[in-house]
């Protein structure tokens, strides 16, 4: 990857250009409605971010801005020091790079939303062996060794249908993990699951965690955010509100709003 | 063998049905190929303009979804026996002009091609609708999963959406099948030598109009219970990964 400053970078080694992901600016607005007034955001590698907020305030579509899964309205957003090329309404100029650079962001979703028609093993070979073209006996290999660490290796023939929420979503992070993804987008990847099924998928985001993986996490367990994360936003109305390290934002919250959305979530 | 056909009063039937002649048989046998034939060649051609139909629907613009409206509505309000006979004198007419006045002579069109053609534009129509409303049933979120992962559209299409619509559309699309099985027999009146009028021929040289059209009957039906077999195991598979609702759920 070419660096403008070589030099640069060995004197501070949390230069922009190597942020895994950075956001700078970004407004999005759905017709009248303005959802984003310009968040900012720059994690490193093995960063996790926990963005946190009341309903509405913007979490999701922020994470969906990310991947163009929503078109941004402004703004800059730089995967691995690549910047991803608009247009000035914010459409993409270039959708074979907005496909590239997907393929580095693994989305969990809040639904799982695995492909019904497909089994475990087949829902995590997809991407590998039909986007990246990696040989199929590779993606096999690689699948099976990603379903044992989320503990699914014997359902790997089953279809999705048949298996808990929390099995779901484990296998959907094992989808998400066979890309090897340099951030992982995270979407309230607890939040449609029965209580006693959200340990096990936590259990799983804490591996993720220890191990170095950035990742981007929008939750509502905070307790799992003060644990977790490297940093934490909490967006309030579209804007960030307050962020900083989870001891001093949950232990020392500063602004008003924050207080009362940390003592309303408990 | 032939005793139990002389009881049954059957010798007779058996004779007109022989596959050699003077039997009729073989004539109905082949009838039937052609109608086989013209059936799935207008299925097939109806599936591939009803995918392109509802994708053109969905997702094209202003001007392609309003000749889509037009095409699927005009062809789905008139009766299917005029359209065969509008489509196919208009069809053969414009042919012969073209070929005409490019010098060349009057072309000879095939009875099965043109058959293709004409059923194929009308089981396009309601291919369109059938396929429209299955691809409108894929749950929003897998069709998100894949372009988060940066599925590229045409990849999208062939390992997501038409995989996942297909539980939604093959009940539909059975229906088209057997329907395009029978207006085959609406063939007969622009003379194809379609099963129908294979049986109205040798009905009306032997006299023996009850035997042919049971004959002709029976195998309209066997083609039906077969397809139902065939439509029921694709369906099954089509639905494999979705719990059976019989058994209750998960
Ligand atoms: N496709 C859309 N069209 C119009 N408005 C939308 C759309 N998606 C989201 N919004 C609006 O944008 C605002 C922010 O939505 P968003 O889903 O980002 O909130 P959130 O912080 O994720 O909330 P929650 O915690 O409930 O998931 C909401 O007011 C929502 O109604
Ligand atoms: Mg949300």
């Amino acid at each position: 990857m070419a660096t403008l400053h070589p030099a640069a970078s060995e004197v501070d080694s949390r230069q922009p250009q190597d942020a895994a992901i950075q956001v700078r600016d970004l407004h999005k607005s759905f017709g009248h409605l303005e959802v984003l007034k310009g968040v900012s955001l720059t994690a490193q590698k093995g960063d996790v971010v926990a963005i946190i907020g009341g309903s509405g305030s913007g979490k999701s579509t922020f994470l969906r801005c990310i991947n163009f899964l929503e078109t941004p309205s402004s703004g800059q957003i730089i995967v691995g020091g690549e910047q991803i090329e608009m247009r000035p309404d914010g459409t993409p100029r270039n959708r074979r790079q907005i496909e590239r650079i997907r393929t580095r962001l693994g989305m969990v979703f809040q639904a799982f939303n695995l492909w019904t028609h497909r089994t475990l093993l087949e829902n995590v070979i997809e991407v590998p062996v039909h986007v990246l073209k990696i040989p199929r006996a590779d993606a096999i290999a690689r699948a099976m060794t990603l379903l044992e660490r989320v503990g699914l290796a014997d359902k790997a023939d089953t279809f999705p249908s048949f298996l808990s929420g929390g099995q779901q979503q484990r296998a959907a992070i094992a989808r998400a993990l066979a890309v090897d993804p340099s951030v992982m987008l995270f979407d309230e990847p607890t939040s449609a699951l029965d209580p006693e099924l959200v340990g096990e998928v936590l259990t799983v985001i804490r591996t993720l965690a220890a191990e170095g993986r950035t990742m981007l996490l929008v939750t509502h367990e905070m307790k799992f955010a003060k644990e977790v994360a490297t940093h934490v936003i909490y967006l309030f109305e579209g804007r960030i509100e307050e962020q900083g390290p989870p001891d001093t934002l949950f232990g020392n919250p500063q602004s008003a709003r924050l207080k009362q959305f940390l003592q309303t979530v408990g | 063998m032939d005793a139990i056909l002389e009881t049954l009063g059957l010798a007779q039937s058996a004779e007109l049905l022989a596959f050699s002649p003077p039997g009729w048989g073989g004539n109905l046998l082949r009838g039937l190929a052609n109608s086989m034939k013209i059936a799935s060649g207008a299925f097939g051609m109806g599936l591939l303009i009803g995918l392109f139909g509802a994708y053109g629907k969905l997702y094209g613009g202003v001007v392609v979804r309003d000749l889509l409206a037009i095409y699927t509505t005009v062809i789905r309000a008139v009766p299917e026996l005029v359209l065969i006979l509008i489509l196919y004198y208009v069809g053969t007419d414009l042919l012969n002009k073209a070929s005409l006045a490019m010098g060349y002579g009057r072309v000879e069109i095939s009875g099965v091609v043109a058959g293709i053609w004409v059923l194929g534009i009308v089981q396009g129509a309601y291919a369109t609708e059938v396929l429209r409303g299955a691809i409108q049933a894929v749950p929003a979120g897998q069709i998100e999963a894949a372009r988060a992962f940066g599925m590229p559209p045409l990849t999208l299409m062939r390992r997501v959406t038409i995989p996942a619509m297909m539980s939604f559309a093959v009940p539909g699309l059975a229906n088209l099948w057997l329907i395009a099985t029978k207006d085959t027999a609406l063939l007969a009146i622009v003379g194809f030598s379609e099963l129908t009028l294979e049986t109205r021929q040798a009905a009306s040289s032997t006299r023996a109009y009850f035997t042919f059209f049971l004959a002709a009957g029976a195998l309209y039906l066997i083609v039906t219970l077969l397809s139902g077999v065939v439509f029921g195991r694709v369906e099954k598979w089509a639905r494999r990964g979705q719990p059976s609702l019989r058994e209750g759920g998960r």
